[in-house]
């Protein structure tokens, strides 16, 4: 499946922003097995003074912009081809959860993959006691490691609302899971939590979802701007997974990934430093239109 | 006659007491009983001394660390709480050969730590050959991924390292830690060193102990090749602090001071295409080199803990760009992780072919089945806390459980606990330390302090290492901890204790590294000339709040005197001065008003932020204005007594003010100072003559006005009439002699603004001097009657101008 995406993020500051300096993980990339991008491209307007394009620990595509001069207001504007590479629903081949914990202790590396980046707590998504209990809960004996993600994604699903005036980017998950609510972003962490207190590796993607669905089925929960989803390893034989909580489904062809991490920290589309009182506000908009129906 | 046999009948014995502990080394004594030889010289020196002379000479020392104003922030939400730096009068002495022997050993340490360090940030293959878990490296917040693949300017990681070492029973020494984050300490054994040397100044021990200045300029030099490389542009170094509020802040001070290095703050810095500079009063200047006394998760916000509001953007490209060396690499805190010392011993073999020549603490990482079996059946003798902690064994916070038992609360026994969270946890050997001797003050039932007496308390020593181009170098003595006398484990340490200075001594007199200059002291290179914006602007504010604080309290004398002649608080004038200081936030239904302390305590705090640049004495004045002032609060009485009051506080000012003007160096940091006295003095003139000079003020007003501008001598001499409109204002605004009216003040400002860089552009005044110059001209060129209370409120406003101009061009 082939997409042409469009993406818009601007920002503007109450008060001129001094030397702002930006971090934009904001590129899709290739990668083997599961999409091909032929056609990307990153306008940044303000001009920046200083631009640097590089790949990240985790492999994602960065773009640091740096302004010498106070801007008012910023224009982030992407444009790519990506060809989502169709890939067949993933066939169980993971060990039972409890025989997880050996695969892990087999995996010798520290390379950007390695399960154990995504083990523990991150900077976003503490340890939180309550995700916890609410996955054991879900477990049953002889659940290999990818049945109980797809139960505690399934159960998260049932249990959350989508709320898009519940949380904002700061809400710590522990907050968005108490009152059951809201958005892709927080699905996405209060999974990680729960699959992690259960030893699960889990870790987060950024992305796009085609703004609209095939015929006859329904528009997908977060198609309106960038969306999140869950990464998790379940094995040395299928390594990993990725889930979709909002939408209660594996990631099929209407996703393209943007970026990969321990949580949204790692991926955030734009990381800024921002010298300026006052606050900024933001709009942000998303075209993904599949150029042909391929498959 | 053996020494000190002569004076047997007055000293007591301060030894006799002295027990060694069983099963424990001492420094003192040797396993038979039997004093070093290396301890003789000093013991022969101390025992002869009276009690009295010992607790004179030891108030000495303690009298040296006051004065320099050698203090230990605690962690506490009120920043006046700094606790006296706690020496341990008597040092532990150690024979240079140990010493030598110690540095062989912790410089195989060294290099062994920068090459796991190179692994880590490179290929892992240390990892990926299972001689460290993943997982404790993945894991940490101290692993930092953006390091990863980046090579350090320089070519290596470690520029500056601590070990904390300890001696086993059997006499051989141990490494309970390793400090490769950003070391403390190494200041603080300067300091330590000069409190000795004012305890004990005799030539005779003092010839025989080894320098530390050596070292530091080593280390110096050092961190100028790394700054400016040959055949590169030249580039500054800096020491990047996290500030006022850290709890060894005053050690970088002066470590600073010592090394003539500019201290910095992450909001001084800025990086520009991949090159960090530091913000100054002449724009960004280029920086090749930070020491950094900064942890590195909070260095960076953009890459790092995003939460960080002391780290400076962009400053992990600068690093990246291979223009930015840090001493030490970011990221380096990973080897401070506890459970590296269960591996180490392993790595040692592997990396370098040779086991450690200086063991380190035991360490058994509880993620292995044995390992787990080992801790959990040998629970009785060991530390068990996390396995990520990078605290020292025997920091409270860092372990949970000891000698078989739960620290605090907890649930369920030790063994399930490891078989729960058995990766997480590490079980250290609860060693033994060696005890040295300590001085122990005897109270009297009484409350007087008795004749006190030596006792062995457990020890610690921190050893400093240094890279250099010839290889690492060590301080040569330093910097122990002492233990409380009960306990000798290691665990001792943790209440606090004091510390002391090692001597590493020779047999024979050394010679001084240094000869022409005495050691810690007026040792300096040539002042670096720059002068960080951040700084300006704190002694900016610090000329301008001393300034608010001395028109407030003579204000507020005013206002008191003449309470105490008219005992009328309906007075006009008395009401006049209430609402012209209410104006100013001042109550004056209080008698010495809140706002007044809080205008001393904001002096403080812009002092405190330029404790490197400020002089010692200076900064005890400025407290002892804060803690006077405090103490008034309570006790002065409205009227004359508050008027007297005022009158010490105007003198302690002015000694603040005279130690300033008199001492402080002509450095561009003393024009900002003066600019803000200036400033702040022509202002509040200004409105205490657009007020008392108007038509509608209160009869005696106007003397008023020259009481409060200090000139009532003058205006005697200069006019032998009463006061009026006109003499008023020729006095305190238009004379040029008069150092309190506007003219003086103006002329001033315009002085000091020529004297700052960028003064001249293409032969053009600055625009800083375009607002003066104008102003000046009217003022000297206006007769009184000019001067209306109209342009005297315009006047304020272009001050406020003058301020802004400065600000922009200077100070950001």
């Amino acid at each position: 499946m082939l997409y042409d995406i469009k993406l818009t993020i601007g920002y503007s500051y109450k008060a001129t922003s001094d030397r702002a300096r930006n971090i934009l993980r904001l590129l899709p990339s290739d990668m083997p097995g599961l999409q091909r991008v032929p056609r990307r491209l990153l306008e940044v307007t303000p001009r920046p003074d200083e631009r640097h394009d590089r790949v990240d620990f985790f492999g994602n595509a960065t773009s640091i912009v740096a302004w010498h001069q106070p801007i008012e207001a910023v224009e982030l504007s992407l444009s790519a081809q990506v060809e989502r590479i169709a890939a067949p629903q993933p066939f169980d081949l993971s060990p039972p959860l409890a025989a997880l914990a050996q695969d892990l202790a087999g995996q010798h590396s520290l390379a950007p993959d390695s399960p154990h980046h995504f083990s523990a707590a991150s900077q976003m998504v503490g340890p939180m006691i309550e995700t916890t209990k609410y996955a054991r809960a879900l477990l049953r004996p002889g659940m290999t490691a990818m049945q109980a993600v797809e139960a505690v994604g399934h159960a998260l699903n049932r249990d959350m609302s989508f709320d898009p005036e519940a949380t904002t980017v700061d809400t710590p998950p522990a907050e968005a899971f108490a009152n059951r609510h809201g958005v892709c972003q927080d699905f996405t962490h209060i999974m990680i939590a729960a699959l992690r207190g259960i030893g699960i590796p889990a870790g987060y993607v950024s992305g796009f979802l085609r703004t609209f669905p095939p015929p006859g089925q329904p528009r997908l929960e977060g198609a309106d701007a960038m969306h999140a989803w869950v990464r998790a390893w379940v094995g040395q034989e299928m390594g990993w997974i990725e889930f979709d909580p909002t939408n209660d489904q594996y990631a099929c062809t209407d996703y393209i990934t943007v970026g990969h991490g321990r949580d949204y920290g790692d991926v955030a589309p734009v990381r800024g430093a921002i010298r300026s009182a006052g606050g900024q506000e933001s709009h942000q908009a998303v075209d993904v239109i599949p150029l042909e129906e391929t498959a | 006659m053996p020494p000190g046999a002569q004076q047997d009948i007055f000293a007591p014995d301060f030894f006799a007491d002295y027990r060694q502990h069983p099963g424990v080394a001492d420094e003192l004594f040797d396993e038979n009983g039997k004093m070093r030889p290396v301890w003789r010289r000093f013991v022969d020196r101390f025992a002869r001394l009276s009690p009295e002379e010992v607790r004179t000479r030891f108030e000495k020392g303690n009298q040296y660390l006051r004065d320099a104003g050698v203090f230990f922030r605690q962690y506490s939400t009120d920043p006046l709480v700094e606790r006296d730096w706690p020496l341990s009068h008597i040092p532990v002495i150690l024979h240079e050969d140990e010493w030598t022997q110690i540095c062989a050993g912790l410089t195989q340490r060294a290099d062994l730590l920068e090459l796991v360090m190179a692994d880590l940030y490179g290929p892992a293959q240390l990892v990926a050959d299972n001689h460290l878990p993943a997982e404790l490296v993945a894991r940490s917040p101290h692993w930092l991924r953006p390091m990863v693949g980046v090579p350090p300017r320089g070519g290596h990681y470690l520029h500056f390292l601590a070990f904390e070492i300890g001696r086993s029973p059997d006499g051989s020494w141990f490494v309970l830690g390793d400090r490769t984050q950003a070391p403390s300490g190494a200041g603080f054994a300067l300091e330590n060193r000069m409190a000795t040397g004012r305890i004990f100044p005799e030539r005779f021990p003092r010839a025989y102990i080894h320098k530390l200045a050596g070292f530091f300029s080593s280390f110096r030099d050092a961190m100028e090749t790394l700054a400016s490389p040959r055949f590169e542009t030249p580039r500054t170094g800096g020491i990047l602090t996290p500030g006022p509020s850290n709890d060894t802040y005053y050690e970088h001070t002066y470590i600073a001071r010592y090394l003539g290095m500019m201290l910095l703050e992450g909001e001084d810095l800025l990086v520009e295409n991949g090159e960090a500079m530091v913000r100054t009063i002449e724009g960004p200047k280029p920086l090749g080199m930070l020491w950094r006394r900064i942890d590195a998760s909070f260095a960076d916000p953009l890459e790092f803990d995003h939460s960080s509001h002391i780290g400076t953007p962009g400053l992990m490209e600068a690093v990246r760009a291979g223009n930015l060396a840090m001493a030490n690499a970011l990221g380096s805190g990973i080897l401070e992780m506890r459970a590296m010392m269960a591996f180490l011993p392993r790595i040692s073999e592997v990396l370098m072919g040779q086991p450690l020549k200086l063991p380190n603490i035991a360490t058994w990482w509880c993620g292995g089945a044995p390992e787990r079996t080992w801790v959990r059946d040998n629970a009785q003798n060991m530390l068990i806390g996390p396995a990520d902690s990078v605290d020292l064994p025997f920091d409270l916070g860092a372990t949970i459980a000891l000698g078989g038992q739960f620290k605090g609360e907890a649930a369920g026994s030790i063994a399930e606990w490891l078989e729960r969270a058995g990766d997480r946890l590490v079980g250290q050997e609860a060693v033994t330390l060696s005890t040295t001797p300590a001085w122990e003050e005897e109270i009297e039932a009484d409350g007087s302090s008795g004749s006190g007496r030596v006792v062995p308390c457990p020890m610690t020593v921190r050893v400093f290492a240094a890279r250099t181009e010839t290889g690492w170098q060590f301080m040569k003595g330093g910097y122990a901890r002492i233990g409380r006398p009960e306990d000798t484990t290691a665990l001792a340490m943790q209440r606090g204790g004091s510390v002391a200075d090692v001597w590493v001594v020779s047999d024979r007199p050394v010679h001084r590294n240094v000869p022409s200059q005495p050691e810690g002291r007026d040792y300096r290179r040539a002042a670096p000339g720059i002068l960080p914006a951040r700084a300006a602007d704190n002694l900016y504010w610090l000329g301008r709040y001393l300034e608010r604080t001395e028109d407030a309290v003579r204000l507020i004398r005013a206002y008191h005197l003449r309470l105490a002649e008219t005992d009328n608080r309906n007075d006009p004038r008395l009401k006049a001065l209430r609402s012209y200081l209410k104006g100013y936030g001042f109550d004056l239904s209080q008698t010495i008003p809140e706002a007044l302390i809080g205008r001393i305590a904001s002096a403080r705090a812009c002092a405190g932020k330029v404790r490197d640049r400020f002089s010692t004495d200076g900064w005890a004045a400025l407290n002892d204005l804060l803690k006077t002032t405090s103490r008034m609060t309570g006790t002065a009485q409205p009227g004359d007594d508050c008027a007297r009051a005022m009158s010490v506080l105007v003198r302690k000012i002015a000694g603040i003010t005279g130690l300033v003007h008199e001492n402080m160096y002509r450095f561009s940091g003393w024009h900002f100072l003066s600019l803000g006295r200036a400033l702040e003095r022509a202002d509040a003139m200004a409105s205490l003559l657009a007020v008392f000079t108007a038509e509608e003020a209160p009869q005696g007003s106007l003397d008023l006005a020259v009481e409060v501008g200090d000139s009532v001598i003058t205006h005697q001499r200069r006019f032998r009439v009463e006061t009026n409109r006109d003499t008023v204002v020729d006095l305190l605004a238009l004379d040029a002699d008069n150092p309190r009216a506007l003219l003086f003040m103006i002329r001033r400002l315009r002085q000091l603004a020529e004297a700052l860089p960028g003064a001249q552009v293409h032969g053009r005044p600055s625009h800083l001097l375009r607002a003066i110059l104008p102003l000046e001209a009217e003022i000297a060129c206006a007769n009184p009657a000019e001067i209306t209370t109209e342009r005297l409120w315009r006047l304020r406003d272009e001050l406020a101008v003058i301020s802004d101009r400065l600000s922009t061009s200077y100070l950001r």
